[in-house]
């Protein structure tokens, strides 16, 4: 009796804990083999070849089981690159900046007042930047440089920013934090002033965390489909410039997949674009990975 | 004595250049520091003697360290720290009449733990020559190859200078802190417990080394080994409970202490 009690106990906990990871495991790969089979439908069922997908610039796919159309998605995937870029390029300074402040400047007010904000800022719902955006940013970018309309690359990009901000922002200053003070003193010792400390000696030493918090930005910036749907003008043209609408990935999908016919050629390009959406993901974590796993052979 | 402290020194110190000509580097009066309220060093007359090396000595929390790093101005970046008193360097008043930053460069300072930089060995020791603005290469490759010469080390690590220091022994490590300290030209060097993280052939390398750099350098080191500061130490200061309770040539501090507190410790009463 005693001896069931004991191994109920020591076994149904453990049996479950193991079911529940089992299960994460196995869904994880279901959504990988389903997004294979449904997103090589378009090269396999229609014929296409990946180099038509990947750079072919007319994106006509027919929206039946017959085919026949073209499948270049060139236009959604250089829409999706240039704006999480755009979006690197604004957010990384202001982040490591920021980042360098609230740990080594003054992080009294760091802990105080910017980490709290900037941990708001990331639970804001995208659909709420997306609006605001439109609302705000839009109408100004549209004013400023005399457009038609405001909705452009250049306006999801900045939507784009603030979205990745904080990711970026916390995550670099955890590197930031973690950086051991004996290298800092070490320099200090040398005569270094704070700045020099800082740029020479602080920023190599968390270069590895600061480059994950980057691609981390990255791969949110990429992966973003409400918000930049809101503000990129959805123009099914090859991006220009900065100040012209565009196309996205994500975007794409969301407002094209209801109308799709299931089993289509244009269904299945969609889901072409879902699962390049998902091999790029996979490649930002194995980045992640590989870098964290220099820093550890480093160390 | 570098130009650049010259520079940091006001015209009207007759008496300071009596000091220089003394053999007197450091001269400490009623030095009092706080940490906040804490009063971590009370009332410290020291003096130390230029070309020499200089134990300071005492059980853990005692303030050696603490007095170490008012020698170079480090404490500087511990907040709420806050020091009375005054330290005179060749005669200059540090804390009044100089820049951290001068002064830094003039105390070099070795930690207890090796810190190199996660750079190259060669960057590493060049890193204090290019914070004072030396961007050439052939002075560069000179002054690193000078340095590791000075800390013993150059016949080991010339030819992997462009590797990472972070793959060296902790022994190899701390001479490598050594020389990239030399590589400023101090002319004092600080030593805050900088053989307690290593081994006993590393230890003994360190010490023997150390002998060699008071021809040209002031030493003043911190230990909590006994054996060390009289194998390797001139003169030897004894601190208990934020006080200097005595300091002394060795010899005489261990064999013949003046004060009881200074009988127990060196007698291994308490430590």
């Amino acid at each position: 009796m005693s001896r069931n009690i004991k191994w109920r106990r020591e076994f149904t906990g453990r049996g479950l804990v193991s079911l529940c990871g089992m299960a994460i495991v196995i869904l994880t790969l279901a959504i990988s083999v389903f997004l294979l089979v449904r997103g090589s439908e378009t090269f396999v069922t229609f014929g296409h070849s990946l180099s038509e997908f990947l750079f072919g610039m007319t994106w006509k796919p027919a929206d039946d089981m017959a085919g026949g159309g073209k499948v270049g998605a060139a236009l959604f995937i250089a829409g999706s690159i240039i704006t999480s870029m755009v979006a690197l390029l604004i957010a990384v300074p202001f982040s490591v900046a920021t980042a360098i402040f609230i740990t080594k400047i003054s992080p009294e007010l760091g802990r105080k007042v910017i980490r709290p904000a900037v941990e708001i800022f990331a639970g804001i719902p995208s659909v709420v930047y997306g609006w605001v955006g439109l609302v705000v940013l839009v109408p100004w970018i549209q004013e400023l440089f005399h457009l038609p309309q405001g909705q452009s690359i250049l306006a999801a990009s900045v939507v784009l920013s603030v979205m990745i901000y904080p990711t970026i922002t916390s995550i670099s200053a955890d590197a930031i934090e973690s950086v051991n003070p004996k290298f800092l003193e070490g320099a200090y010792g040398l005569g270094a002033t704070r700045w020099q400390v800082i740029y020479s000696v602080l920023i190599p030493a968390a270069k590895r965390g600061i480059l994950t918090a980057i691609i981390l930005g990255l791969s949110r910036a990429f992966g973003e489909a409400l918000a930049v749907a809101m503000v990129i003008g959805k123009m099914k043209a090859f991006p220009t410039s900065l100040l012209a609408p565009a196309h996205c990935l994500t975007a794409a999908i969301a407002s094209d997949m209801g109308g799709a016919m299931d089993g289509g050629e244009l269904n299945a390009a969609l889901w072409s674009m879902a699962l390049f959406l998902f091999i790029m993901s996979f490649l930002f974590i194995v980045a992640i990975r590989l870098i964290g796993r220099k820093g550890q052979a480093n160390a | 004595m570098t130009t650049s402290t010259l520079a940091y020194r006001s015209a009207q110190t007759a008496s300071s250049d009596i000091a220089i000509q003394s053999n007197i580097t450091f001269n400490c009066r009623d030095v009092n520091l706080f940490y906040g309220k804490f009063q971590a060093l009370k009332h410290i007359n020291l003096r130390m003697e230029r070309k020499k090396i200089t134990a300071l000595i005492g059980p853990s929390g005692c303030g050696k360290s603490t007095f170490l790093r008012t020698l170079n101005r480090m404490n500087d970046l511990v907040r709420g720290c806050h020091i009375e008193g005054s330290i005179n360097l060749n005669g200059v008043d540090i804390y009044k009449e100089m820049d951290p930053l001068v002064l830094r460069r003039n105390v070099g300072m070795v930690f207890q733990q090796p810190n190199p930089f996660p750079k190259s060995i060669y960057d590493n020791v060049a890193y204090g020559p290019r914070l004072k603005g030396i961007t050439q290469k052939k002075v560069l490759d000179e002054i690193v190859e000078k340095s590791l010469r000075q800390a013993a080390i150059w016949d080991e690590l010339k030819d992997r200078l462009k590797k990472s220091a972070l793959g060296l022994s902790g022994g190899q490590q701390q001479r490598l802190c050594i020389a990239r300290a030399l590589a400023v030209e101090p002319s004092v060097l600080l030593m805050d417990e900088a053989t307690s993280a290593l081994d006993p052939i590393s230890t003994a390398r360190i010490e023997e080394l150390v002998n060699t750099l008071k021809n040209k350098y002031t030493v003043i080191m911190v230990t909590h080994n006994m054996q060390q500061a009289q194998r390797i130490a001139d003169n030897t200061a004894f601190f208990y409970m934020g006080e200097m309770v005595e300091c002394a040539d060795t010899h005489t501090l261990f064999n013949n202490p003046e004060k009881k507190q200074t009988i127990r410790y060196v007698s291994g009463d308490f430590g």
